[in-house]
């Protein structure tokens, strides 16, 4: 039922393409700034560099500590392969797959948040209990999206759900453009991008995910940056998935414009952060449940 | 077209949510500068077939509340030199809340609403009541006399919306006897604003409490 | 005709605000309310009845109008001629937006009286509110501003939803197919088919609205803080002009809700406003302190009365118009006298102030008067017309509401008698601060003008005032 092709071509692009991704984000964020700005391929050599390097493990720390990288990594290949990008099938598809998306995430954030703890460096467990404060905001407005997708779609199936999705723009159009916007404040807040968390910022007291992160070294490290890529890509794909719609005209044609509109969204992303500041921590919730209340109130459209 | 209105609709809607969150006096102000001009536009959608009235009426609507009164409140601001934060009564994650649970309330109710067929599917009923209702939350929830002025236009704004319903019956002199009520009053308001932030140095109308039993 | 109704204040106010001596700009007022008493009496006497409409229906005076007007007129006349003694005695304060203000909240009053189509009536209250919360601040102090900011905030959503009421009132038309309209007079006519529940719904909106510009308790909250801050002939204004213009507004949307089939509702809603308001008013005024605030209550109270009569309905009609009549000149006594009182000692606080019969005798004994007017004791007027609403209560087997009625008329009695008579009666407090201001013909003179009046018309209510009254009821179904 899978065809081999457009699955090979997935794992293809779920492998390759996150890193691109950031490199886009940070063209864009240097071209604002006026400056020339790292290589668009920066994360690759990062990555490269970083798996060339040893890892430093702390004697006070245990297995889950360095399970914690492998986890996270994996989790979001697997999320990925869920994800229907430039296919009308993903990956991996069953019906119900939604919940499992839902757990993979969620085991993906019980491990980095457990790896901070298991430190028990006071900064990386404050960073844990941010992470998970805002996480327990984000997930409601991801699946309230969902919920009402798939109220319109009549589907349990990530694939379905989100390929014929973009038919019932002409008539719940509200509901929709509800989602969307829901669902680009919870890309922002889960990439830790601004104006939830600065990535570029050294201040302990201020960052979000990147405090969860200090400890990590060498291929740890380059397993927690990639597998946040990843992340990057899934929510990416949601958000291109809810506005364009595939052309039916084979892989040839969907998947390089699958790809564009993944990279127009990290260019929108980089334009984002170079024209907002970071919010005040205290103020973040705030954005958070908004956008909660956006889906739920696509949804409360939508039954009315 | 009814569909781009719903759209239109569902922003000025979530601009209610933005008034409810963001803490900044400044930002409040763009974001009803915003959904007044937003307003403004509606009648465009309710009436496509608009004679000079209703594009006259348009653009004054726009220009007065998307223009004229957020200047003369950002230019108040600077002239009083105001504190730019004021921790409301009710945090602003409550106000939140309770803006979503009117809101959701105010689409059921109006689903029980006796309104004409033609008026039924829309989403103006709803919109004009949540944004009443936000405007109720910002009057009493907030500090600020400022915000307090904001609460007032924004209510007004919900006013407006449900006017839109009835724009065959009410006559253009009335229509704009009631910009230049709300014109006037948002005036006096901002120079009582300003009277109070000369006398105690602050706008907040926590120092307002000298008179009661 | 009825253009130089509003015309004629609006232009006195535009010379006022160009005059730049304030000596004189203080004897524009009188000017004014004497030109504009004048006029309304040649108007309503003298004018055929198509020459009481204008701007193709918007504007009308009706019998409703009439006596409303009449009334407004006399009492801006008194006050009137009570403002240039005033304001001799606060040269201190800049004086041209005041009198301006009072100059063009009387023509929005007139204006009110005689719109006919609800959105112009509510431009109009909206203007009342704006240009009476100028004359509020007057004094220009900590505690005048937060009354100011009160009134104005609470008056203007107030008066917000009073606007979402009328749209909900011609949506009701709109529901059911009829042509929309806001002339009271298609309204009536269409009454009866207009559609239930938003004819309901916009009568509780407007009844709120307006409700708060008259003071009805729970909206009275800024009414204390107003009347208690403001001057005391703003006090007066207000007590009787702006809230019987609400008090209009409220009987214009009953006669609407009468003419369709909401009236046994509606008058459901105005008894149980009516007592509650009472019922506020006399636990507030028990043991109260400051005078003036006193008397903000007192007002409350018989804001309260106005709604029961017309929510008893049948002969309470005619009282309630009439009450609206002797409360607000039997107010213009007692704020005025109050004033002055207040300009004598420094204060309004009864721990200051003792004795202002020995002080200043005649306004002490006016303050006496009108307290004992104001109660409902015979022979001043307000005793005439509380007496004829309660006697109705009586007659029509209303019991509970009479006999509630009677015992708050009891209680308001005791508590304002105890802070009256302090201040009236005993010996000035020497060691308490003092000033030199004493009687005067200027600040007394129009007081004794407006006390003749409560007792005339507690002794005799002159034929065609009857008939102007009885006319009115009329359309109210009295």
């Amino acid at each position: 039922m899978h065809d081999p092709i457009n699955t090979a071509i997935q794992i293809v692009v779920v492998l390759l393409l996150p890193p691109l991704l950031q490199g886009v984000i940070g063209k864009t964020k240097a071209l604002f700034a006026g400056r020339m700005g790292p290589p668009f391929l920066q994360q690759y050599y990062d990555l490269f560099k970083l798996f060339q390097k040893d890892s430093v493990f702390s004697t006070t720390t245990t297995w889950i500590f360095r399970a914690g990288p492998v986890v996270a990594l994996v989790t979001a290949f697997v999320a990925a392969l869920f994800i229907p990008m430039g296919s009308p099938r993903s990956a991996v598809s069953f019906v119900g797959d939604p919940i499992v998306l839902a757990y993979v995430l969620g085991l993906s954030r019980f491990f980095t948040t457990s790896a901070a703890l298991d430190t028990g460096s006071p900064f990386e467990g404050m960073g844990a209990a941010r992470e998970v404060t805002f996480a327990c905001l984000a997930e409601p407005a991801l699946f309230l999206g969902l919920l009402v997708i798939a109220n319109l779609t009549g589907s349990l199936q990530l694939d379905t759900m989100l390929g014929t999705v973009t038919d019932h723009w002409s008539t719940e159009g509200a509901s929709l453009a509800l989602v969307l916007t829901g669902w680009s404040i919870v890309l922002l807040a889960e990439n830790c991008r601004i104006p939830f968390d600065d990535p570029n910022t050294h201040l302990e007291l201020t960052m979000i995910h990147e405090v969860m992160v200090l400890d990590h070294s060498g291929p740890a490290f380059g397993m927690i940056l990639y597998g946040a890529s990843m992340k990057l890509l899934i929510f990416s794909a949601l958000v291109v998935r809810l506005l364009i719609p595939l052309t039916g005209q084979g892989p040839w044609l969907d998947w390089p414009l699958f790809i564009a509109g993944a990279l127009v969204v990290a260019v929108l992303v980089g334009v984002m952060e170079s024209s907002m500041a970071r919010l005040r921590l205290t103020h973040v919730p705030a954005l958070l449940i908004s956008a909660c209340m956006l889906s739920a109130f696509g949804f409360v459209l939508l039954m009315r | 077209m009814f569909e781009l209105f719903d759209v239109a609709l569902i922003l000025a809607v979530a601009l209610n949510f933005v008034f409810l969150g963001v803490s900044r006096t400044r930002a409040v102000i763009n974001a009803v500068a915003l959904q007044g001009a937003l307003i403004g536009t509606f009648i465009l959608f309710v009436q496509p077939d608009v004679g000079l009235r209703g594009i006259l009426l348009a653009l004054v609507t726009i220009a007065l509340k998307g223009r004229i009164i957020p200047t003369f409140l950002l230019h108040a601001m600077r002239e009083a030199d105001i504190q730019h934060e004021v921790e409301p009564v009710v945090g602003f994650i409550p106000s939140l809340l309770l803006g979503g649970v009117g809101t959701a309330l105010a689409i059921a109710f109006s689903n029980t609403l006796p309104l004409t067929s033609e008026h039924a599917h829309l989403l103006l009923v709803p919109a004009s009541f949540s944004t009443v209702w936000t405007g109720f939350l910002l009057l009493t929830t907030r500090r600020q006399a400022i915000m307090q002025v904001l609460g007032y236009l924004v209510l007004e704004n919900g006013i407006y919306l449900f006017g839109l319903l009835l724009l065959e019956a009410m006559p253009f002199l009335v229509e704009m006897g009631v910009l230049l009520d709300v014109f006037t009053g948002v005036f006096v308001m901002g120079i009582i604003v300003h009277h109070i932030n000369v006398e105690f140095d602050s706008i907040s109308t926590a120092y307002l409490r000298n008179l009661k039993e | 005709m009825v253009y130089l109704l509003v015309l004629f204040p609006l232009a006195i106010a535009a010379v006022t605000f160009s005059l730049q001596s304030e000596q004189r700009r203080r004897w524009m007022v009188p000017l004014a309310g004497t030109g504009q008493l004048a006029l309304v009496a040649w108007t309503i006497t003298q004018s055929k009845p198509e020459e009481l409409s204008g701007l193709g229906g918007w504007l009308l005076l009706d019998a409703l109008g009439k006596v409303v007007l009449g009334f407004i007129s006399v009492l801006f006349f008194v006050c009137a001629l009570y403002t240039p003694g005033y304001l001799a005695l606060r040269p201190d304060r800049p004086n041209r937006v005041f009198c301006t203000n009072l100059l063009a909240s009387l023509a929005m009053m007139t204006l009110v009286t005689l719109s006919h189509h609800l959105g112009l009536m509510w431009v109009a209250m909206e203007a009342t509110t704006l240009l009476s919360a100028p004359s509020i601040y007057f004094n220009h102090n900590a505690r005048s501003l937060e009354a100011t900011w009160k009134y104005l905030l609470i008056g203007s959503v107030g008066i917000a939803l009073a606007l979402f009421g009328s749209f909900f009132l011609a949506y009701s038309a709109l529901k059911v197919g009829l042509e929309t309209t806001l002339l009271f007079d298609q309204l009536i006519a269409a009454a009866p088919e207009l559609s239930p529940p938003w004819l309901h719904a916009g009568f509780v909106l407007l009844f709120v609205g307006y409700g708060t510009k008259m003071g009805l308790a729970p909206m009275h909250t800024w009414k204390p803080d107003a009347y208690g801050e403001a001057p005391g002939m703003v006090g007066a204004l207000l007590a009787g002009g702006v809230t019987s213009c609400a008090f209009l507004a409220i009987l214009r949307i009953y006669q609407i809700c009468r003419a369709g089939p909401e009236a046994e509702f509606a008058q459901n809603i105005m008894v149980l406003m009516g007592l509650f308001s009472m019922a506020v008013a006399a636990v507030f005024m028990v043991r109260q302190r400051d005078f003036k605030r006193m008397l903000a209550y007192s007002s409350i109270e018989h804001m309260g009365i106005l709604v029961l009569g017309v929510g008893i309905g049948g002969a309470a009609i005619y009282g309630a118009l009439l009450h609206l009549i002797n409360n607000g000149l039997t107010k213009g006594v007692l704020f005025l006298s109050a004033g002055n009182i207040h300009r004598a000692y420094g204060s309004k606080v009864t721990d200051h102030v003792h004795g202002a019969i020995r002080r200043v005798p005649l306004s002490g004994a006016l303050f006496l008067l009108g307290f004992l007017a104001i109660t409902g004791s015979p022979p001043f007027a307000p005793f005439v017309s509380e007496f004829t609403i309660v006697s109705e209560a009586m007659n029509t087997h209303q019991f509970w509401t009479g006999g509630l009625f009677l015992t708050l008329m009891a209680i308001v009695f005791m508590g304002m008698g105890a802070t009256v008579l302090s201040v009236v009666l005993g010996k000035p407090d020497e060691q308490a601060a003092h000033t030199t201001i004493r009687d005067s013909l200027a600040t007394s003179g129009p007081i004794l003008i407006v006390a003749t009046l409560v007792v005339l018309l507690g002794i005799v209510v002159p034929a065609p005032l009857q008939q102007a009254l009885r006319e009115a009821a009329a359309l109210l179904g009295g």
